[in-house]
């Protein structure tokens, strides 16, 4: 680890050199897509701009000062040091300016939090690490992952495989909405908090164990948007991206036929009542269901307990290391799954995921157990 | 400030039959001393001590964000350095820092001969040991380090290890300490200053402690309390934050930030302390509008406890909620204005010279401002919801804490190491040293700015290929700044071990007591018979 410390520098060049060639040196708010956000984006500029000018100002003489009032160019001190008029105008002048600021801003805030006359909803859960959207109205209900292979990702021995364009910024199953619809959101968490973000939309609201928060959406053109989980929710925080893809009506139409296709024929029975206690019935009442609750071992370790047991952090027995599971083995098959639903030390209560039934938790706990054997 | 020099005080330093006064020899003159400035001294090397540390931990964050892929630590272990590394500087470093200031000046400065109460000073000093070595030994336990961020959000802190204990009893024992320094630099300044030294005449560095102190002491409990229910919810089946019992876990954010907003001035108003008695001293020229200097710092301190919210817009409080919080952010504009407009009037047609103590002055004021205009922009709700949780708030707190709270640290530490010490540093040395934290701190957190706007979330070990660029620049500003501070070290030993004799008064335009009172090198104690101010 050293070693790649002490080389750090010594590629700096050549790095610094291809890099300035294709170089993406972005400087400002990504472009705006939605009404809110085109409001965000005139107001950031239009504070920028009088932040700007106030700089100038002040800058300008604190600098005429710097450069005039110098000992080594003969200046004098003069003894001057107080002057009430002059407190009162910086006073009330810089007061004037901010009301100037808050009346634009506070349009804004209203208009964010008017996601009245929805013209559809869209529940979107959070969990460590990943999305689930559900589309009420229409019945479709899926997760959303990472798509970026770990490949590209680990570099831990050399230089991984060569990235995506969109590395970490792509999923296997994306949001869609429809354009020109006003879509609600609404967000919650199954977990810990995590935050729903999408600059260009400007939305970023946390999801909220237990409370269901809401935010809308109007996208007036169509096209694929990113984002990513704003708050620090765990080991994989940086690994849980949001794309969101905006489509024609009649296309949107069409991906919903497609999906309902795709999802099971009858909604997996919904251990959620029973196993989902960090989910309180809040807010609009909305339950937050399992994803996946089939009681398939793989299943389960692959979706949620690979995070921990797949490397092996925060002193997780790795997958199919006996000799890291060979004395928890000893513990007996019933110790295993109760520390497993209940959490152990680092381990927490089902690994984190409160939506798996106590029988999806023992059938990964018994994968795990069957691969340490 | 009109201090009259009286021969008899003036005389007492340079008197031998005071000698027998000196310290005691060996590691016992430090474990039971009692002494203002041995103390100060201990809290200026254990906060550097823990300094270095964050700063190691920064550099690693780093070098792990110099390209994009994970080059060197698990994203996990990535999670406790920013979480630590937050925790160490705000606590470790920047506030110890300052306590130690207030050690070594509020008595000199008001004419005290030491603190009021000694012996808790000395308490309040060594209780930091265990708590630091609870905090870094917590890199040690199963789990790591605790991982959620320094501001340790449930639900996600209640899932980790003992690690998280550890870090609560830290911080427990931490509150601890403030409270107790805060008690005593309070009674200090308000029962032990010299006969005519009025509040109104004391130097604005006395006057800032004084309402950080009374900062300190409103929500030092306040945390303890927010930690202590996390412990009993971990331990104990409580569910203050736990949905599913009841509790909430946006509550937590609220305990937090009622807290953290006005640390956040904690760590500032000392600073602004600092810089109003450096910037009058090299400008040859009192301090512009000292009254309205004391009450913009009194204003900011009391809007402190209405502002907590603009940290948490984006939890979805209604838009009531947002909007006061929005108002009362961006109100503080108001006095924190005042205070620049303050100092600009004040090297205004002075007599500059630039030592090195005036640069990090400087630099702080044309830094912090514009940390400033970065915090106006996000107090303003819909583009806080835009930057929350982004580099751009990054790249803020950075320009507030950095080149605000610790350049004023190092400018501080410049301008008052000629009396402490009794030898001048190296000027050549302080000035290269300002220069590079100066191009580096800036190489390192501008660049951050443009990230957030582009959408960069915070607290990611990894990131999109967009980012690159801007994410390199900021890893060479880092170590740049980050390894110039040894210089900074090496310039404080040898100054220490050797250097010039330095003059009663260093620097012409100095105005306090310790300056036109007091000899250089300072005997042990001071101010034994207090001066009459007039």
């Amino acid at each position: 680890m050293l070693s790649k410390f002490l080389r750090a520098p010594a590629t700096l060049a050549a790095i610094a050199f291809s890099t300035l060639a294709s170089a993406d040196y972005h400087v400002d708010i990504l472009p705006p897509v939605t009404s809110v956000s085109r409001e965000i984006y005139d107001l950031h500029w239009g504070i920028l701009w009088v932040c700007v000018a106030i700089f100038v100002i002040v800058f300008g003489a604190m600098f005429w000062s710097l450069f005039k009032h110098r000992k080594s160019a003969g200046a004098k001190a003069a003894q001057f040091h107080e002057n009430t008029t002059i407190e009162v105008i910086w006073t009330i002048v810089p007061f004037v300016i901010l009301i100037g600021m808050a009346y634009p801003a506070t349009r804004t805030v209203l208009n964010m939090k008017d996601a009245g006359g929805a013209d559809m909803s869209v529940k979107i859960t959070a969990y460590q690490w990943k999305w689930e959207y559900d589309y009420q109205q229409d019945g479709v209900r899926f997760l959303s992952h990472l798509a970026t292979p770990r490949s590209q990702i680990d570099e831990y021995n050399g230089p991984g495989a060569a990235k995506n364009d969109n590395y970490l910024l792509e999923v296997d199953e994306p949001m869609v909405v429809p354009v020109g619809k006003k879509v609600r959101l609404l967000i919650t968490s199954n977990d810990v908090i995590h935050g729903w973000y999408v600059p260009q939309f400007g939305v970023n609201q946390y999801g909220i164990p237990g409370f269901v928060k809401d935010a809308w959406i109007t996208v007036d053109k169509p096209g694929t948007y990113r984002g990513q989980c704003s708050q620090i929710c765990g080991k994989e925080h940086g690994f849980m991206p949001i794309v969101v893809v905006a489509k024609a009506p009649e296309e949107y139409a069409a991906w919903v036929k497609q999906m309902k296709a795709k999802m099971p024929a009858e909604p997996a029975p919904a251990p959620a009542a029973e196993a989902a206690p960090a989910a309180a019935p809040q807010g609009a009442g909305e339950k937050v269901a399992a994803a996946s609750a089939k009681v398939d071992g793989k299943g389960t370790y692959d979706t949620t307990c690979v995070a921990c047991h797949g490397t092996g952090a925060a002193g997780a027995p790795k997958f199919a290391d006996k000799a890291a599971w060979a004395p928890r083995l000893k513990q007996g098959a019933a110790a295993l799954h109760d520390h497993a639903i209940k959490g152990k030390g680092a381990m927490p209560p089902k690994g984190g995921n409160m939506a798996l039934s106590d029988d999806a938790v023992k059938a990964a706990v018994d994968y795990m157990a069957a691969a340490a054997k | 400030m009109s201090a009259a020099t009286h021969t008899h005080d003036h005389g007492h330093g340079h008197d031998d039959a005071h000698d027998h006064h000196g310290p005691p020899h060996g590691i016992t003159r430090w474990f039971y001393t009692t002494n203002h400035k041995d103390i100060g001294t201990m809290y200026l090397w254990f906060a550097f001590t823990m300094f270095l540390v964050g700063g190691t931990m920064a550099l690693g964050i780093r070098a792990e964000l110099f390209k994009p892929g994970l080059q060197f630590f698990d994203p996990q272990f990535f999670n406790s350095l920013t979480t630590v590394h937050g925790l160490v500087m705000v606590f470790g470093a920047i506030m110890p820092a300052f306590v130690g200031f207030a050690n070594w000046l509020v008595p000199m400065q008001i004419g005290a001969a030491d603190m009021a109460f000694p012996r808790m000073n000395n308490w309040s000093f060594w209780l930091l040991i265990p708590a630091a070595l609870l905090l870094m030994g917590s890199f040690l336990v199963p789990g790591g380090a605790a991982a959620s961020g320094w501001t340790l959000y449930p639900p996600l802190i209640i899932q980790q290890g003992m690690s998280v204990d550890m870090t609560i009893f830290a911080v427990h024992i931490l509150g601890a300490s403030s409270i107790m320094g805060s008690i005593n630099i309070i009674t200090t300044i308000l029962n032990m200053r010299a006969p005519g030294m009025t509040l109104m005449k004391m130097p604005l560095f006395v006057w800032t402690w004084l309402i950080t102190a009374y900062l300190l002491i409103a929500v030092m409990p306040v945390l303890a309390g927010a930690v202590t229910m996390l412990l009993t919810d971990r331990h104990f089946g409580t569910s203050f934050f736990n949905a599913a019992g009841g509790g909430d876990p946006t509550m937590f954010l609220h305990i937090f930030w009622f807290f953290g907003h006005p640390e956040v001035y904690i760590m500032i108003l000392p600073a602004f302390g600092i810089v109003s008695q450096i910037l009058p001293a090299f400008a040859r020229k009192p301090l512009f509008g000292y009254a309205s200097m004391v009450y913009a710092t009194a204003s900011i301190a009391i809007l402190s406890f209405i502002v907590w919210g603009h940290h948490m817009f984006t939890v979805g409080m209604p838009a009531a909620g947002n909007l006061f919080f929005m108002y009362a952010t961006m109100l503080i504009a108001v006095p924190t204005g005042v205070k620049v407009f303050n100092w600009i009037s004040t090297m205004w047609k002075g007599s500059m010279t630039f030592e090195t103590p005036m640069l990090f002055a400087v630099g702080f004021l044309c830094l912090f401002t514009i940390g400033g205009f970065s915090g106006l922009v996000l107090a303003i709700v819909p583009v806080d919801i835009t930057l929350h949780n982004t580099y751009y708030v990054v790249a803020h707190f950075h320009y507030v804490l950095v080149s605000g709270a610790l350049f004023a640290i190092l400018g501080g530490i410049y301008f008052w190491l000629p009396k402490w010490t009794g030898h001048m540093y190296n000027e050549g040395l302080g000035k290269l040293h300002f220069w590079l934290s100066m191009i580096g701190f800036n190489l390192a957190f501008f660049p951050q700015h443009f990230l957030g706007l582009a959408g960069m979330p915070r607290r990611i070990p990894d990131y999109a290929l967009q980012f690159a660029e801007w994410n390199m620049w900021s890893s060479i500003g880092a170590f740049v700044f980050g390894l110039s501070q040894l210089l900074f070290l090496y310039n404080v030993v040898s100054t220490i071990r050797s250097g010039q004799k330095a003059a009663q008064k260093q620097w012409e335009g100095a105005d306090s007591l310790e300056w036109t009172h007091l000899p250089t090198p300072l005997p042990y104690h001071t101010f034994v018979t207090a001066p009459v101010i007039k």
